[in-house]
This record gives C-alpha cells, structure tokens and sequence, in this order.
C-alpha cells in the first residue's frame, strides 16, 4: 500500500528509487569530493521505502499541512536526504552541482531554512526527537492525522536528550510518532557499540513503552513490512523501527574499505563507484 | 587611576569545619519563596500566570509547558485555568524546550518555563539550535533570575543574560514588577520570534503603576528625570533605583531613572540620547552578573555612539554568591536600596 501522493514514476519499484537515491548522493559526493557518502549509500533503502512507500507529501508544496512531517535529527546526512527529496522530486535534480556551494540551497549540513523539504535544522544531535515529540503533540491539538518520523542515529543514542523524548514519548501515548534509528554502528571515533550504545538496543526501547521493531535496513521488503506494522499498530504508544544498516551500501570496493564515520573516497573513485552502480541497475 | 573591587566581594564563607550557633532571638531565612520588597508596598499575586491565563482566553495558539515547576513560576494558574493546553514535561528542560519548538513548528506559541539557571546553564544548546535558529515563537519565561533566591549557586541565575545575549534572534526581556511582568507577558505574545523573560513570580511588588507606565517592547522609558545622576536599571534593580532616587533626594542629589526592560534589542538611542546630556553620572544597575549583562552593553554602546560621560555598574560580583537571607545577600552583594544609595554618595 502507498500513501504518498507523488505520481510521477509511479511503477519504478522501491529498488530503482534506492538506486536513484544512491546515484543522487554519490553525484553530490562527487562535486565536492567529499562528504558522508558511507551513510548516504547505508540508508538509501530506508529512505526509499519512507518517500516512496510510508510518507504523504506532495512535491510541489513542501509545507502543504496534510503532509507527514520528516526530521532529519542528523544533519550530516543531508547529502542522503537530498538525494531523496530529489528523486521525490522536491527538489531539482539539476541543482545536484550546487551541493555545499556557496549560495546553494544544499549545506553540506542540513538547515530548515536552506532546502525545501527540510523540515528542521539537525545538526546538533539529540535534538531531533524531542521536536518531533512537540509537533506531534501539535498534530494532535490540531486533530490531524498526520504522522512525524525522525530519522535518527545510533550516535544520537548516546545522548541523554534522546532518551528525555523516549520517555515524554511514552509519556504522552504518542502513536503519531514514528522514530527511525540507522544503526550502522559508526560514529566519530569508532563503533558507537564500543561507546554508548551497547544492546540490546530493541529491547531498550520496548522496555521504556514504545513498539519497537529491529530489522535489515537494507532488505527493502522488511522496511517496508516494519513502516507498515509501525503505521497499523493499535496501541497508544510511540514506535521505533532499529535498521541495521551497512555503510556505503551497493558500492562494493567502498563497503570492503575500512568503515569509519567519514570514509575517504579518492579523487577518481566516484567514477568508479558510479560506474559499478550504473552496471548494477535494477531492472 | 584606581580601580574599584567589587561590592561585596567578602564571601562570609567560613570553613565548613567550623561550629554554628542559632541565631538568638529568630533569624533570617534562606528560604525559596523570600520577598523582594521593601515592607509596606502593595504587591500583586502570580502576575505572570494571571496574564498569561487571561490572554489564553482570546489566543487559540498559547500553549503552556513546564519541567516540572508550574507551581514555582506561577504557570499552575494557567495550568488550573486551561488544563487542555499544560504541557507537564517531567523533570528534563531538554526535551521541554524541543517540544515547544515543535509546538511552535505547528502554529502554536508556546510558553516554557522552568528557573533561569537550568534554562540558560542546561537547555542551551535545545533553545539556540531548535527555537532561536529557526526563529520560532517560543517564549522562554524564567523564575530566579540573578539573586532572587538565597539557595546558592545552583538556583541563583547570575550569568543568565551573559549566556543569552550571545544567541542571535533571541529578545530578551527584564522586567522590573507585577505591572510590567504583566503587560510584558502580553505584548512578547505578539513578537514573532524566541523570546527569553526572566520572571518575578509569587508576591510580586507593584512599583511602576504609580507612573502610568506601559512596556514596550525594545524600549527604554525615563521613568524620572534628574540634573545629577542618570540611572540605567532592568529588572528589579529599577525599583531599586526608584527607592534609592528618593532617598538620595534628601541629600540633594537628583536622580533620573531610564528603565532599560529589553536588554536585546537594545534601545541604544534612548540610552545614548540620555547619557549624552551633560553633567550627570551613569550608573547602570542590573540585578546580574557586572559581566556580559546591562552594563557591559550600554558601556560598549556608549564607546561606539562616542558618548563619554562618567560610568559606573552597579551588579553582581563575579564570583558564586554565598546562600543566605534574601535581603542579607542585597545588602551583601550591593542590589538592596541602602547599598545602591551609598555607593552613589560615595561615586559623587
């Protein structure tokens, strides 16, 4: 089932938009020669099955209110979130050249005021959710059935203002929240599962009061089998969906490269990894 | 050239090795709810809750929050009055201050109060990028602000404006008594963008009403005038300055008082208009640290606007302040009416 209200490409499946997004985030990578490429190409799925399975909006009319609210906690990873509202079209793919230039609508960090379709300035993490937990209490003043996903990471797990919104969360009932954690193990310094965030992290979350799934972020028909049950489950309680997701998914050579938070592409390796996944198009 | 120490920089610290005696004959308190006011005057009860209350009534969009201190910022008035729109946030000024930016995101003005000390000190990061960046209508309302408690370091906000006044968007109001506490909480209302309010709550004294006053916000208002001395005050530090004013009227000194409520924007035109009238002494007082408030703000306005007239700061020393009785710690730290008065005999 589809909510969202995009018309264009309706029959290209999930799996040729996470190609697009891909493609779209290593262009991006490409133009500056850096950026959080690892974590663009690891969440392409997720974000796939979000704007082209889970979400309402329509594409040109970013703030119409009907539409369901998506913050990105995590502004590093707005190279990914662009590339999807690209291929959403909320934005123009021609401005793909613009990313992190000066005057672009595309900071190498995400910011509410720079890009249609960003909802919030993220950035400084463990903010993310505790906003989301404020507007859907507004949805809610306001009768609307609209839902707020934050798209969050495990880094942000080490925050203590993350687990102030779980609780206010839970506190609250709100089944209008959907959180998703893109758990890629990574962050600044190493494993976040050799800082903070050791697990059973499913469990963590359910034992706070919300409904919370564990699944391959990468497996497209799991994500979108986890958004659906997030959306249909009956109880009056927040949800959270964990995704396991690999770093720099779909790009071989760069998914065997040592991970870390930020992953060194060399000057001639975009083509190359635009290259490879050129071949790999899905049908 | 000399340098003055700082009033009251004597901490009577003792070691805490040493023996105490109770007071013989009843002591005073340190006790949270302490009076601010000179004995006698009329005061108005919970001005901001009844405001807010009031202005509900004809505004859909106000919301209210707490982090678990309505009853301690007079919120529990409007918390009694519209429990539909009171947002209970717990014990976690983090969260409290995103969800009212994600409040505001959804057309709602929300109002967020907590003490100025865990606002400014622990929900800075939440108010500077989840409101003030995205320029959103929060109103961030604070009890404590300065030394209104004698409780010690932990709930005496004596930096809060230095940390705020860094943060670009913000507007930030100190306001002097129950009259103004009450129109400034509506007219910060209508302001499309963050504000920060330090907040007097309780028995709060009403000073102003006598002189037909009407906030506005981003200005100053001579409250008097004068030929001798010009105060700049905010906050409480104007009923101060009133008080001291007359009795320095007995010395013959004649003292005007400028009553500086928005301390960002900063009126600088009326301020530098009044400083720059010739023979009278500047003496700012704020009831706050003398560092990265009021008067380091006037001082660098009157330096740029070239306006170089004898100047004084009247505030708090840059130190953790002792606990204590409220008016011990006036007295002590310089706020209280007689402290104010001598130091300005002592100036001329």
């Amino acid at each position: 089932m589809t909510n969202q209200t995009q018309t264009t490409g309706a029959n290209m499946s999930l799996a040729q938009r996470a190609w697009s997004i891909r493609r779209h985030a290593l262009r991006m990578g490409e133009v500056q020669g850096q950026g959080y490429i690892g974590q663009a190409l690891g969440v392409a799925d997720l974000l796939a099955a979000s704007y082209f399975h889970a979400l309402r909006y329509r594409p040109g009319d970013p703030e119409w209110e009907g539409r369901d609210r998506f913050y990105l906690s995590i502004g590093h990873y707005a190279i990914a979130l662009y590339a999807a509202l690209i291929e959403a079209g909320v934005l123009p793919e021609d401005e793909i050249g613009t990313y992190g230039m000066d005057d672009s609508r595309m900071p190498m960090s995400g910011m509410a005021s720079y890009t249609p379709g960003m909802e919030i300035t993220g950035g400084s993490l463990g903010h993310g959710l505790g906003i989301a937990v404020g507007a859907a209490l507004g949805l809610r003043r306001k009768g609307g059935d609209q839902r707020v996903y934050n798209l969050l990471s495990d880094g942000e797990l080490g925050e203590g203002s993350t687990w102030e919104a779980v609780m206010s969360a839970v506190q609250w009932k709100l089944d209008n929240l959907i959180a998703l954690v893109d758990f890629n193990d990574q962050q600044a310094d190493g494993k976040t599962t050799d800082a903070l965030a050791r697990g059973p992290e499913a469990p963590k979350w359910a034992a706070m009061g919300w409904f919370a799934q564990e699944v391959d972020g990468n497996d497209l028909s799991a994500v979108v089998a986890a958004l659906d049950a997030a959306r249909d489950h009956p109880e009056p309680q927040p949800r959270v969906i964990i995704c396991r997701t690999k770093m720099c998914k779909g790009v071989p050579f760069l998914e065997h490269r040592e991970i870390t938070h930020f992953v060194r592409v060399e000057a001639d390796e975009w083509a190359r990894a635009l290259a490879h996944l050129d071949a790999e198009r899905p049908l | 050239m000399t340098v003055e120490p700082p009033f009251g920089a004597q901490s009577r610290r003792k070691s805490q090795f040493t023996p105490r005696q109770a007071p013989q004959g009843g002591g005073k308190t340190s006790a949270m709810i302490a009076s601010l006011d000179a004995e006698g005057r009329q005061t108005v009860s919970a001005p901001f809750g009844h405001a807010l209350t009031d202005l509900a009534k004809t505004r859909d969009d106000i919301v209210g929050l707490s982090a678990d201190l309505s009853k301690y910022t007079d919120l529990h008035v409007f918390a009694q009055a519209h429990p539909d729109r009171f947002y209970q946030m717990g014990m976690a000024e983090q969260v409290m201050v995103s969800a009212a930016a994600g409040l505001a995101r959804e057309g709602f003005t929300p109002f967020a109060t907590t003490y100025a000390v865990f606002a400014s000190r622990r929900a800075y990061d939440f108010i500077c990028m989840a409101i003030a960046e995205e320029n959103l209508p929060v109103k961030i309302v604070c009890a404590l602000p300065g030394l209104t408690t004698g409780y010690g370091p932990s709930h005496q906000a004596t930096e809060d404006l230095a940390i705020f006044r860094g943060m670009p968007n913000l507007t930030i109001i100190d306001p002097c008594d129950a009259t103004e506490v009450a129109q400034a909480t509506r007219a910060i209302a209508d302001i499309p963008g963050p504000v920060y309010m330090r907040l007097l709550r309780g028995q709060v004294p009403d000073v102003l009403g006598e002189f037909g006053y009407q906030f506005q916000p981003g200005r100053a208002q001579l409250i008097h005038d004068g030929s001798d001395v010009l105060f700049v005050s905010t906050g409480l530090m104007t009923m101060r300055c009133i008080d001291a004013a007359r009795r320095l009227k007995a010395d013959k000194i004649d003292c005007a008082v400028l009553h500086v409520p928005t301390i960002k924007p900063l009126d600088i035109a009326t301020i530098t208009a009044e400083a720059a009238r010739k023979g009278r002494l500047v003496v700012v007082a704020e009831n706050h640290s003398v560092i990265g408030g009021l008067g380091e703000a006037v001082g660098a306005a009157l330096m740029r606007e070239g306006v170089h007239v004898p100047f004084r700061q009247i505030g708090l020393p840059d130190e953790f302040l002792d606990a204590g009785a409220l008016p011990t710690l006036h007295d002590q730290y310089g706020l209280s009416v007689d402290a104010v008065a001598t130091r300005v005999k002592a100036w001329l």
